[in-house]
């Protein structure tokens, strides 16, 4: 549940990606340990709205503030953000020439200067976590996308993040692989990790998240409790996509 | 094969292809770091340094390594007065190398470019999201994936290497070239015999090399 001040501050964001206008005026604040779920009709701007967060996506105009501070330009500054922020993506992508263990503990060591011992030993019990410690001298390669999005939210964890960032983390997954990476995020979600999940997962949504933001064409459209949203959908653009996604 | 079994003759071959092999070794080794830190810096987000790995890359890819090497002779030495060794051949091969090197690094760049372009940017973007910096990211996950595919490529330059060091002949190095000549001027009844086994030497040395190239691009080649 959200208590305390926001960690995550978006004030009146825009990004034009040429003549489009992907973020059109976004504001959006994410209280400690809240969770919420993006949700959208494709191109509504809910991805780079995720990955402005940590700036792999610059933005054109307004605010980003995590944790009290705005967020910095290129450089060791953003660095050491990037690093408290963890960030989960559609494709994985682990680090294909690094061992399962070696993606986890890579963050640690090189960024933090953690001892490889101590390292080794939270990387293994990170991946005993997501389930796949047996895994953990393979390469990505070798794992199914299920196993190795775990190993991915695995690596983000290592890093001890404040927050993490899903950039629809199941949308590349054959649908008997989903449960598996959902039911890692909803074990997160109850220890009270802060998350920003962007998913076509209605179900997550549902018992996962404490707000849902809907999205569309770059604007945010409605900020509400799921139960609410998923009942009362308020704006007739939500009411066309739900009734478009929950009817089959 | 009379040309050969006279020991000054043959004293001379070896010693000339032991100048191509120690250009080769040098130049490939400078032309190396040259070439990745230009490729470092034409992806690098810093717009000056993207200008200047251009620049080198279309200056040096651009102009006949002849005219390199003859600037490296008549103007670094001749006429700017670098002189890099007492010795006269050690000179020679030094400007040598500095030709040989700033060529090669404009070919080895764009070799490591194009391969660090078959790196998926998802590999970048997950390094920078735990929070390793430009030049980590680089070094410790983009490089080692690149480094597989531009090795065959890489194969390739280091061939072209050892051939092109023969042209640091035309400014006075008594190289495998230079006494291939000697050796047909003074033996005008062996002109074929001469020249096969010289080509010969080349094709023992390189064959072998592009065969080594290929083994190892294979050996390393990253799973996705």
């Amino acid at each position: 549940m959200a208590t305390g001040e926001p960690l995550i501050v978006l004030d009146s964001v825009n990004k034009w990606f040429g003549p489009l206008h992907v973020l059109d005026d976004v504001s959006l604040s994410v209280g400690r340990g809240e969770v919420v779920v993006v949700i959208g009709p494709s191109g509504s701007g809910k991805s780079t709205l995720c990955r402005t967060i940590n700036r792999l996506e610059p933005i054109n105009s307004g605010t980003i503030t995590f944790d009290g501070q705005a967020l910095p330009a290129e450089g060791k500054a953003l660095a050491k953000l990037r690093s408290e922020v963890g960030m989960v993506f559609q494709s994985f992508n682990l680090f294909a020439h690094k061992t399962i263990l070696e993606n986890v503990t890579l963050g640690p060591i090189k960024v933090r200067k953690e001892k490889p011992a101590s390292a080794r030993e939270r990387g293994l019990a990170l991946l005993d976590r997501v389930g796949i410690a047996n895994q953990a001298d393979k390469y990505p390669a070798q794992l199914s996308g299920g196993q190795q999005q775990r190993a991915a939210i695995a690596r983000a964890l290592a890093m001890q993040p404040k927050a993490m960032l899903f950039d629809e983390p199941t949308s590349a997954l054959d649908p008997e692989m989903v449960g598996e990476v959902l039911d890692v995020m909803t074990s997160l979600a109850r220890d009270g990790m802060t998350m920003v999940v962007v998913t076509h997962e209605m179900g997550f949504a549902r018992h996962a998240a404490n707000r849902v933001i809907f999205m569309a064409d770059g604007k945010l459209v409605e900020d509400a409790a799921p139960t609410e949203f998923f009942a009362n959908p308020r704006s007739e653009r939500a009411k066309d996509f739900l009734s478009k996604i929950l009817t089959h | 094969m009379h040309v050969f079994t006279d020991p000054d003759n043959f004293d001379a071959y070896v010693s000339g292809f032991l100048w191509i092999l120690k250009l080769t070794g040098a130049s490939a080794v400078c032309a190396l770091v040259i070439g990745v830190l230009l490729a470092a810096m034409r992806v690098s987000p810093v717009p000056v340094l993207r200008g200047f790995g251009a620049a080198w890359v279309n200056v040096f890819r651009n102009t006949p390594l002849t005219l390199v090497i003859f600037f490296c002779y008549f103007g670094l030495f001749a006429t700017l007065g670098l002189s890099l060794s007492q010795d006269l051949d050690l000179n020679i091969y030094w400007l040598g190398v500095i030709g040989l090197s700033v060529y090669t690094a404009a070919f080895v760049c764009e070799a490591v470019r194009s391969g660090i372009n078959t790196v998926p940017t998802g590999q970048a973007e997950a390094a920078r999201a735990i929070g390793l910096s430009f030049a980590q990211t680089l070094r410790i996950v983009v490089l080692p994936q690149a480094a597989r595919s531009v090795i065959a490529p890489l194969g390739s330059i280091l061939i072209a290497l050892c051939k092109n060091a023969t042209i640091v002949g035309t400014i006075g190095l008594l190289e495998s070239s230079n006494i291939m000549k000697d050796l047909i001027n003074s033996n005008g009844d062996a002109v074929i015999p001469i020249f096969l086994v010289f080509a010969g030497t080349f094709a023992a040395l390189l064959i072998p090399t592009g065969y080594f190239f290929g083994w190892l691009a294979n050996r390393l080649a990253v799973k996705r």
